[in-house]
């Protein structure tokens, strides 16, 4: 079920504006990947561009190669809604429907594509999204009070739960506790941890410890210079990239010298 | 910045900072005495008009005073605040005097009657609008059955599918001149339009609801577009990362979280054209007749009932003129209905987080 | 999980359309007609704009070419048509003047001189003068307004008859076009007042401390900070009020007893007409080329205020791209 993802010299625009230059990663399925990096290095900008949210912006588009097991995003025929069925994203500030309750937001991606479902089905798939996200025990009681009334860890678990409601293959998370306090960040690194053993994912985060708590994998990410496009700069297992990691701007940023 | 301000002597400072000031009671007590001036003069045979010029004059010692007590730079910020409120006040006359005049003439009109017969054969007193509360409800029925899906996909194209492109953005300039159309031209084109398939002299409600239509695009354009600007982007992308097409995502994302503005756009925008005249005057005729068909012949509506009762009252008189101003008292009603509903709307279903 | 494999389907849309830009992705049918829908509705109303001007420029050709013979009114187009030009730009400035102060100070009430509480609702109440239908407004100045301003128009002409405009003689009834300019005047002041205050207030807050920060009064400050700022926003509110008052049928209509003369004497009863109000008087009884003359009227009447609001809107457009504030 779980797909890694290959890419393969990848360059990102925004119109004429190169943003993100030459990325060559391998992603392996179950397991974590974190992408850390200053700000404005194009974390975000690459991770959109692997369930090709990039190009809803206007303009913007890529050149190169992003494979999911065998099977190239970017090829003609390939169509980016299907795309974003099979990979999907959590964004940094929780953004749950607010016209729709809880439950309804988990089932916001069949309900959106007016899938029909009978209602047990229905109730299955929120309680089984509600508890991989581990909100249900929360919520179960006020399914069907808007998902705005929840706090913003829960809302975030919410979004979560309606990611994996969809049955995607890879779960892409850009900044996912930036906004959250710590105690509901902890239960979603906790969250994370669980959902490794059937997803790929991949986390953008600014926090060194976090990437250093939930990931098997870290990308560095870096600007070569001002107005020069971002880099991946070095990829290695966790522990080595925390410990003695390659190249000295990795280290000097794990060390908190810059960024 | 021409302004050249005057710096106190550096001895003075002391007794400029602590400052002589009007006493904060002071400007309060002259407006409530001016206030009492207008009252008097309201309930006295001075008459409200003599009233509120002395109240003028009263409430205008402020500045005077100020002038003796803190020096001409107040004194002349307090002229300044006298006179923005007096426009104020001015602004509220007719406005004010409008309802008196329409709610005092017209309130006797009213009856079970006037509601629910027509003109047909009626000679002197008795009748009613019938007949003009069915044309108005039906041209404008019409009017908004044709203008609010054209002006809300106009706001989604401008918003969701041109967004800065050359033909959005002249979109948007056209649409802002068309807000200009004088609803006399806008009666006229449809006359103009109507003459080529109908012939000479063609009168039909559906003529007027073409013309408001001119009137009435431009209005729910822009009311939408401001709704559609008000989504947050992160809730569209939210959706598209579900694998949600576009259209499915403007369908049940953004149309139904600016739901609340976009209705109370569009009752507003009804609310602007139900009370137009000028150009029912011209497509839409007049007649003393009920007429339920909106593509046969003329129609009557509410505005021309009270713009020919009054103009044209007959022998006698009276009856006429009290039916014209029953009529534009109800049409009064029903504009201030609209629009406290649009305000209900906007205030009780925005979703949470962005009233 | 049970419900896993809910839909068996792969990335690859099964379609047979070979694309050519890469850019492009495969649109859906759903996307093609919504896409399509809405640039239609968009192209609609330029159609709708060319369609004003093409049917009004048909129909009123055959009006300006029309001998005075064949037409009621008698007279070659031009001349028909200059007194009523006269009056409507006439009726319009004079509106103009009487509004756009009050319109102003109402703004500036609004936006920095009333208690921050009492803003909103007073807002509202200027807004409600824009609710009230036209005709309301005609039949209140026709009937109200116009006996009770009458005994000023007798003072006017009897202490400052001297001056031209108020030559008299002062019209019995006080429906003059100086009545209807003051309807018209407060029909506009709200869309001038609502445009104004948007503008007030986004004077940038850095600006209006700085000023208040040298110690200057409320008024210096507005002097200072605001006045500048707003500056072209208020000539382009005047215009767009202008055009407005351009085109206002009923107000004229009912209030004027018209008589056609080119006349600046405004409390006599021998007023101009507007086009606008005469085409309401006329319409009904018209017929022929007549008719065509009339619309030809309007054609003139949509292009002086297709040119203002044209003008005010490239004006505010422009502002837009320099201020910075949207
Ligand atoms: N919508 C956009 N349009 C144009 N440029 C953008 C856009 N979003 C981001 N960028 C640019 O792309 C670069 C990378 O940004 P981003 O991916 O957001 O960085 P990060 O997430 O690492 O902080 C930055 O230089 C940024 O200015
Ligand atoms: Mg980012």
């Amino acid at each position: 079920m779980a797909k890694s993802i290959d890419v393969t010299d990848l360059n990102i625009y925004y119109g004429d504006f190169l943003a993100v230059q030459d990325v060559n990663i391998t992603i392996p399925a179950r397991a974590v990947t974190a992408f850390i990096g200053p700000s404005g290095c194009g974390k975000s900008t690459f991770l959109r561009s692997l369930n090709r949210m990039h190009e809803v912006i206007r303009g913007a588009y890529v050149d190169g190669k992003v494979l999911v097991d065998g099977e190239d995003l970017y090829a003609q025929e390939m169509d980016p809604v299907n795309v974003r069925r099979k990979i999907g994203m959590v964004f940094q500030r929780p953004n749950p429907f607010p016209t729709m309750s809880i439950a309804e937001n988990v089932l916001a991606g069949q309900r959106l594509n007016s899938k029909r479902m009978k209602k047990s089905e229905a109730d299955d798939v929120v309680e089984q999204s509600l508890r991989r996200a581990g909100l249900w025990a929360e919520v179960k009681e006020r399914l069907d009070r808007p998902g705005s009334s929840l706090s913003g860890g829960q809302q975030q678990r919410l979004c979560i739960a309606r990611a994996i409601a969809v049955e995607p293959e890879v779960l892409l998370m850009d900044e996912p506790c930036s906004a959250l306090d710590p105690i509901s960040t902890s239960v979603i690194e906790d969250l994370i941890h669980e959902l490794k053993n059937d997803y790929t994912i991949v986390i953008v985060t600014h926090n060194m410890q976090q990437a250093a708590r939930v990931s098997d994998q870290t990308a560095f990410f870096n600007l070569a210079g001002v107005g020069q496009p971002g880099r991946l700069v070095e990829l290695g297992p966790t522990e080595k990239m925390f410990a003695n990691p390659d190249d000295p701007a990795t280290e000097a940023y794990i060390q908190g010298r810059f960024g | 910045m021409t302004t050249t301000l005057t710096r106190p002597a550096p001895s003075e400072l002391g007794a400029d900072l602590r400052g002589r000031r009007l006493p904060t009671w002071g400007p309060t007590t002259v407006w409530s005495l001016a206030a009492a001036t207008a009252v008097v003069g309201l309930l006295t045979p001075v008459g409200l008009a003599r009233g509120l010029v002395l109240a003028w004059f009263v409430a205008a010692l402020v500045p005077a005073w100020s002038f003796v007590v803190e020096g001409r730079r107040k004194a002349t910020d307090r002229v300044v605040t006298h006179l923005v409120a007096s426009a104020f006040v001015l602004a509220l006359i007719p406005l004010v005097s409008i309802l008196v005049a329409v709610v005092g003439k017209g309130s006797s009109a009213l009856s079970a009657e006037f509601f629910s017969y027509s003109m047909r054969n009626v000679v002197g007193e008795g009748g009613g609008i019938y007949h003009g509360i069915i044309g108005t409800l039906l041209i404008t029925a019409a009017a908004s059955v044709i203008s609010v899906p054209i002006g809300l996909f106009t706001a989604i194209y401008l918003i969701e599918y041109g967004d800065d492109s050359r033909l959005a953005s002249s979109i948007r300039f056209l649409v802002d001149v068309m807000t200009g159309i004088p609803s006399i031209v806008a009666g006229l084109f449809a006359y103009a339009l109507f003459v080529l398939f109908f012939g000479e002299g063609v009168r039909m409600g559906v003529g007027g609801s073409v013309a408001l239509s001119v009137l009435m695009i431009p209005v729910v354009v822009r009311s939408c577009e401001e709704m559609l600007k008000l989504v947050p982007n992160e809730l569209r992308e939210a959706s598209y990362a579900l694998g949600v097409p576009k259209w499915r995502t403007i369908a049940k994302v953004v149309l139904p979280t600016a739901l609340a503005g976009i209705v109370t756009g569009i009752t507003l925008a009804i609310a602007r054209v139900i009370g137009e005249t000028a150009p029912l005057l011209i497509i839409a005729g007049m007649t003393d007749s009920v007429n339920f068909n909106l593509f046969d012949g003329r129609m009557q509506t509410l505005p021309v009932f009270t713009y020919s009762a009054l103009m044209n009252p007959g022998v006698p008189a009276e009856p006429s003129i009290e039916r014209a101003w029953g009529a534009a008292l109800v049409l009064l009603l029903i504009v201030m209905a609209l629009n406290l509903v649009a305000r209900l709307v906007s205030h009780f279903f925005s979703p949470q987080g962005e009233r | 999980m049970g419900t896993r494999r809910i839909r068996e389907e792969g990335l690859r849309v099964s379609s047979t359309t070979e694309q050519t830009r890469r850019t492009a992705p495969p649109q859906r049918p759903g996307d093609r007609v919504f896409g399509g829908l809405s640039l239609g509705a968009a192209l609609l109303i330029l159609a709708t704009l060319a369609g004003v001007a093409i049917f009004l420029t048909v129909q009123g050709i055959p009006g300006i070419t029309a001998s005075p013979e064949e037409v009621k009114y008698d007279t070659t187009f031009l001349r028909y048509v200059g007194p009523l030009v006269f009056g409507t730009l006439w009726a319009a400035a004079l509106a103009l003047v009487l509004a756009a102060p009050v319109a102003i100070g109402v703004a500036l009430f609004i936006s920095h001189y009333a208690p921050r509480r009492l803003a909103q609702p007073i807002g509202y109440v200027i807004d409600l003068l824009a609710a009230v239908p036209s005709v309301v407004y005609g039949a209140w100045g026709m009937v109200t307004l116009a006996a009770a301003i009458q005994p000023v128009y007798l003072w006017l002409e009897e202490h400052l008859g001297f001056i031209p405009l108020f030559a008299g003689p002062a019209s019995a009834t006080g429906r003059t076009i100086l009545t209807a300019a003051l309807v018209l005047a407060i029909m506009i002041l709200p869309i001038m007042t609502a445009i104004c205050r948007e503008i007030f207030l986004q004077t940038p807050r850095l600006h209006e401390e700085a000023a208040l920060a040298l110690g200057a009064t409320r008024w210096e400050m507005t002097r200072m900070a605001v006045f500048p700022y707003a500056r072209s926003g208020i000539v382009s509110a005047a215009m767009l009020a202008l055009g407005r008052a351009l085109g206002e049928t009923m107000a004229v209509a009912m209030v004027l007893s018209a008589s056609g003369v080119i006349s600046l004497n405004l409390i006599s009863s021998t007023n101009p007409s507007t086009i606008a109000a005469n085409i309401a008087h006329s319409f009904k009884e018209a017929s022929g080329l007549t008719v065509n003359g009339l619309i030809a009227t309007g054609l003139v009447l949509f292009v002086i205020t297709f040119a203002v609001n044209f003008a005010a809107r490239a004006i505010v457009d422009r502002r837009k791209e320099f201020s910075g504030a949207n």
